[in-house]
């Protein structure tokens, strides 16, 4: 297997999973390449973001990046959040295999949309 | 492999390792083997031993049946027929022909993967030079109406290849009866050796090689014979046959308990081509709300090897071809997992699986913004 030992801990013990009820904002993105979906909650205080949620339908590496890309956001200021990678995503997670490069776009593309309206 | 294979190989690495080709003792030594491997796949599958070809692979015999028939017979005409859930070395093959100006249609398959003879004898046109349907497919197992469509080949005079790598050795193969002209054989499918194959050429077959050298195989297929793999191929095909009748009713059974446990313990899981006939060692089940390519990392590190016709998993980032043709939507196959039982397959290992997915299934499940929102 071509994962590393943090996106399989990420994969398999993902931080930040659910819902926030009385969140700010909630984007739902999807991968246009493979199908796979994240929808990601956030609570925005002095733009600063103050808590982070997720969901995600997709594979090992979907689902570690969506949950380490949430759990980053957490204590960010927007600003600094728009400024997230997916390349920094990918790298944090020792890097991804070729064929799933495109999975960390996933999460940088809801963050992207997330943050919208701030 | 099976401990016999490798007990069969053995003496080739260390005694017998002459050239087959060569005349000197050594040499004929290794031929003598190699024609008791020879006559072991013939009888697999009804042949003469003249009747087989070995190659490197699967892959490989079904490039020399399509292009060495395609490349024989242009004079004749350039129309090809074919399925559309053919495995890559036959669906390949045939859209390079396509693209050097070949004609090829593309029968569509049924919810459970079966090709209609009716759609087959209306796409045969008087430039048909070849039909080339799989025996049995290699993701969802359906087994074609083979008997039917070589009797519309041979009443039509069109040539007959059809890709046996996931029939041989699992269910009955009567080359005569199916009325085929070219059948493609793996060995490692039958618990033989990697890099082996074999394809059935019948006798007055008029095919151009694609390996051309020294003349080996009756000069149908040059290069110098792979012996070692060669005799561990035939051993295999001994034991495959001898199998056939009690190992594999034994493993349709466990398939079934596989599917049954699964079904009983997961909502929302199918089974595909369960209406069909179909391999009894292939079984390839869709999870709602669950992709595929996490299924299967979940049950690796659990220690069981499957595998997806997600996108998620496949190089192209398609989803599975196979899939797509039966009516499944990119959504459907994203969810699939193929398991391959084999005759080392045993009733614990069916009941760890029953055991273990429903836990992982949940688990993802719990993780999709779409559950039970239905």
């Amino acid at each position: 297997m071509a994962y590393s030992e943090k996106l399989l801990d990420y994969f398999q013990n993902p931080r930040c999973v659910g819902e926030i009820p009385d969140a700010h904002a909630i984007a739902e993105v999807s991968n246009p390449v493979c199908g796979d979906v994240m929808k990601l909650w956030v609570k925005v205080d002095d733009g600063r973001i103050q808590d982070a949620k997720f969901k995600a339908q997709g594979c090992s590496a979907a689902i570690a990046t969506s949950s380490y890309a949430t759990e980053m956001l957490i204590g960010m200021k927007v600003a600094e959040a728009r400024r997230i990678t997916r390349d920094q995503i990918a790298e944090a997670l020792g890097g991804l295999p070729a064929s799933k490069v495109h999975c960390s776009v996933l999460a940088s593309d809801a963050i992207k949309e997330v943050l919208k309206g701030f | 492999m099976r401990p016999e294979v490798v007990a069969a190989m053995m003496p080739v690495f260390t005694e017998h390792f002459g050239n087959a080709s060569s005349i000197h003792w050594f040499g004929q030594q290794a031929k003598s083997m190699m024609d008791d491997a020879r006559q072991q796949v013939a009888r697999l599958i009804n042949a003469e031993t003249a009747e087989v070809v070995f190659v490197s692979g699967g892959t490989e015999a079904d490039n020399l049946a399509i292009r060495g028939i395609a490349d024989s017979q242009r004079a004749k005409g350039r129309h090809i027929i074919t399925s559309r859930i053919e495995h890559h070395a036959v669906l390949h093959t045939c859209k390079d022909l396509e693209k050097q100006g070949y004609d090829v249609t593309w029968l569509p398959v049924s919810g459970d993967g079966l090709v209609d003879p009716e759609d087959l004898r209306k796409a045969i046109r008087p430039d048909t030079i070849l039909i080339t349907i799989m025996h049995a497919n290699n993701e969802i197992g359906t087994i074609q109406p083979l008997e039917e469509i070589g009797q519309i080949a041979e009443d039509a005079d069109v040539y007959f290849h059809s890709d046996g790598v996931q029939s041989t050795g699992k269910i009955p193969v009567d080359v005569r009866k199916l009325k085929v002209d070219l059948y493609s054989m793996s060995s490692h499918k039958i618990h033989g050796p990697k890099g082996v194959g074999a394809l059935f050429v019948r006798k007055g077959t008029i095919l151009k090689p694609t390996m051309t050298g020294g003349g080996h195989e009756r000069n149908r297929r040059s290069g110098t014979e792979n012996v070692a793999g060669i005799v561990g191929f035939g051993e295999a095909a001994r034991l495959a046959r001898e199998g056939l009748k009690t190992d594999m009713p034994r493993v349709a059974t466990l398939r079934d308990r596989l599917e049954a446990g699964l079904k009983s313990k997961i909502e929302l899981i199918h089974v595909n081509a369960r209406n069909a006939p179909r391999l009894p060692n292939t079984s390839n089940i869709m999870v709602d709300y669950a992709e595929g390519e996490g299924l299967v990392i979940s049950l690796d590190l659990k220690g069981v090897a499957v595998s997806t016709g997600s996108a998620c998993s496949s190089g192209s980032l398609e989803p599975s071809h196979v899939l797509t043709a039966i009516g499944k939507t990119p959504d459907e196959a994203h969810g699939s997992l193929r398991f391959s039982l084999s005759t080392m397959t045993t009733e614990e290992d069916v009941d760890y699986v029953v055991e273990t997915l429903p836990g992982i299934v949940e688990r993802l499940r719990e993780l999709s913004p779409y559950y039970k929102r239905v």
